[in-house]
């Protein structure tokens, strides 16, 4: 592929119209948490690309969702994260993008996906009145998915793959430079899984952005992972999966399917 | 005022009208019960139920503390002290080192407990115990006005946050990943129900304030399928069972608020069983 300097055009919604220049990298340097004397992640360090997709594995408990929650500055941690323009060098602002794996939206709740949309992405109060233009944006916005027809539905009505899409939706609203995901583990079935693995090839193919996902499912792991990094409070390999998986400690992590993973 | 007054006698065909103090009641209750159906429904949607509840209970630990300190407005050191109650469960809960229920009830049945000991020296308890039931008959023209500026700072409030408040609790990492100050919005959300619940809870009683913000955004719930239905079903269900509860606690002769509350829980129940039906 070739790596000539593309120019960023945007559209009125913020749209990137191009695909991932690979010019873009995201340097997470000597990430460290700890909560009172426990280290929860040791000294991670961690070199992303644009148009990358980035897999954490690891045994439950190896601080895997805590490290994505480092990341997005939600838990108290030291080291930096740089993102960096290679094209010029130019330190840039992180935009950084999160698909939680569940919403605390109960049964019944009166709220429709452009009301759960809209409160995300909009100033015009979602109790008032419609706003014609942000339902537009959004329909648009969720169209990328496939998830248009959603728009007037209740969000907790949704399947857990018909979610999935609209969070995925609301992450990419604006585009940010580094997308954070969560695999969904409970409420979606092997086709469900294998849509949202989709989805996630189409967001590499067709937008500017780095991706990190939380994964627990090897099969998808191996098919469409670039890079794979294997977890357990520090990094203990990394590489694709094939050396991955011969990996002592994978083996030791994995074997047995003791933690039910599949493999 | 008399302009108020004389409007009201001319539109409403009641006898009571004639009475000043039920008019004032009218009008407080056209103030209070649409604030509490637009709050309830936040209330409800961020699971925030037990929290204010236990903050109506801490109502009695601001009084005491108010008149220790011998403050003639006991309404201020109330206030005070429920935003500070708001403010530290608040902060306690970030920690994440209980439940929050479990916070909640330390915390709430400590306070009541302090509250209630130091109002009951002497034997003089008898003296507080109207806050149990509240008595809207009471309140006066000024006290209404208190209760206008509330609402206009919550209308304000509404339109400029609430779709924060929305996003912060569905999913508060998804919320900061967008760029919302998630404490601050938490904060001033408590800080907006602890003013309210205060300054209302002697015209509505503390065992039944909470009661007054759930049930009718509940009831809204059950048949509203969006936002708008949901705030409109709210406040109207809202206003109408303090309507309502007014008018017939004035001919049974009970006291108010807990009139209201049995209408807005009749409400609460038909529209359960609207809302299933249509469904289904």
């Amino acid at each position: 592929m070739k790596t000539k300097p593309i120019r960023i055009k945007r559209s009125k919604n913020n749209r990137i119209k191009k695909t991932a220049c690979g010019l873009h990298c995201i340097k997470i340097k000597d990430i460290n948490v700890k909560a009172g004397e426990q280290t929860i992640i040791d000294n991670v360090n961690l070199h992303i690309h644009c148009g990358r997709l980035t897999v954490i594995i690891g045994r439950n408990g190896a601080g895997k969702t805590t490290l994505i929650k480092a990341i997005l500055g939600e838990i108290k941690h030291s080291g930096s994260i740089e993102f960096m323009d290679l094209k010029d060098k130019t330190m840039g602002n992180l935009k950084v993008g999160y698909v939680p794996q569940y919403v605390n939206i109960e049964k019944n709740t009166p709220m429709s996906v452009y009301d759960l949309f809209a409160g995300y992405i909009s100033k015009s109060p979602i109790f008032f009145k419609k706003n014609k233009k942000v339902y537009e944006h959004i329909k648009e916005q969720l169209s990328i998915f496939d998830a248009e027809d959603l728009i007037d539905k209740r969000a907790c009505d949704l399947s857990g793959g018909e979610l999935q899409r609209v969070l995925l939706s609301i992450a990419i609203s604006p585009v940010p430079n580094l997308l954070l995901l969560d695999e969904p583990v409970s409420g979606i079935d092997r086709n469900g899984m294998e849509l949202f693995y989709d989805n996630i090839q189409k967001l590499k193919k067709n937008y500017d952005l780095a991706m990190i996902v939380v994964s627990h499912d090897f099969e998808f792991v191996r098919k469409y992972a670039d890079h794979v990094v294997l977890l357990d409070k520090k990094i203990l390999a990394e590489g694709s999966f094939e050396e991955i998986s011969e990996h002592q400690d994978f083996k030791r992590a994995f074997k047995g399917g003791n933690d039910g993973y599949y493999i | 005022m008399d302009i108020i007054y004389n409007i009201m006698e001319k539109l409403l065909p009641f006898s009571w009208v004639e009475y000043n103090f039920m008019k004032n009641a009218l009008l407080a209750i056209l103030i209070i019960t649409p604030l509490f159906g637009i709050l309830g429904t936040m209330v409800i949607n961020n699971k925030m139920a037990f929290f204010s509840d236990s903050l109506g209970h801490s109502a009695f630990t601001g009084l005491a503390i108010g008149t220790i300190f011998g403050i003639k407005d006991t309404n201020l050191s109330m206030v005070l002290y429920a935003i500070l109650f708001a403010l530290l469960l608040n902060n306690i809960n970030r920690k994440k080192t209980l439940s929050t229920d479990t916070v909640i009830s330390v915390f709430s049945s400590l306070s009541m407990a302090i509250g209630l000991m130091i109002l009951s020296r002497g034997g003089k308890f008898s003296n507080y115990s109207s806050l149990l039931i509240g008595d809207i008959l009471s309140i006066t023209m000024g006290e209404i006005g208190l209760l206008c500026i509330v609402f206009v700072v919550t209308i304000v409030y509404w339109f400029l946050c609430f779709n924060k408040l929305n996003s912060v609790g569905v999913n508060i990492s998804l919320a900061r990943s967008k760029n919302i100050k998630t404490n601050i919005i938490e904060d001033s959300f408590s800080v907006l129900i602890a003013i309210i619940v205060m300054l209302s809870i002697k015209w509505v009683g503390i065992l039944l304030i909470n009661a007054l913000l759930i049930l009718p955004a509940a009831a809204g719930k059950n048949i509203a399928s969006n936002m708008r239905e949901y705030h409109l079903f709210s406040v109207l269900i809202a206003a109408f069972s303090g309507l309502m509860g007014l008018i017939l606690s004035y001919y049974l002769g009970t006291a108010t608020g807990p009139t209201v509350v049995i209408i807005a829980a009749i409400m609460f129940f038909i529209t359960l069983i609207v809302g299933s039906s249509k469904s289904k």
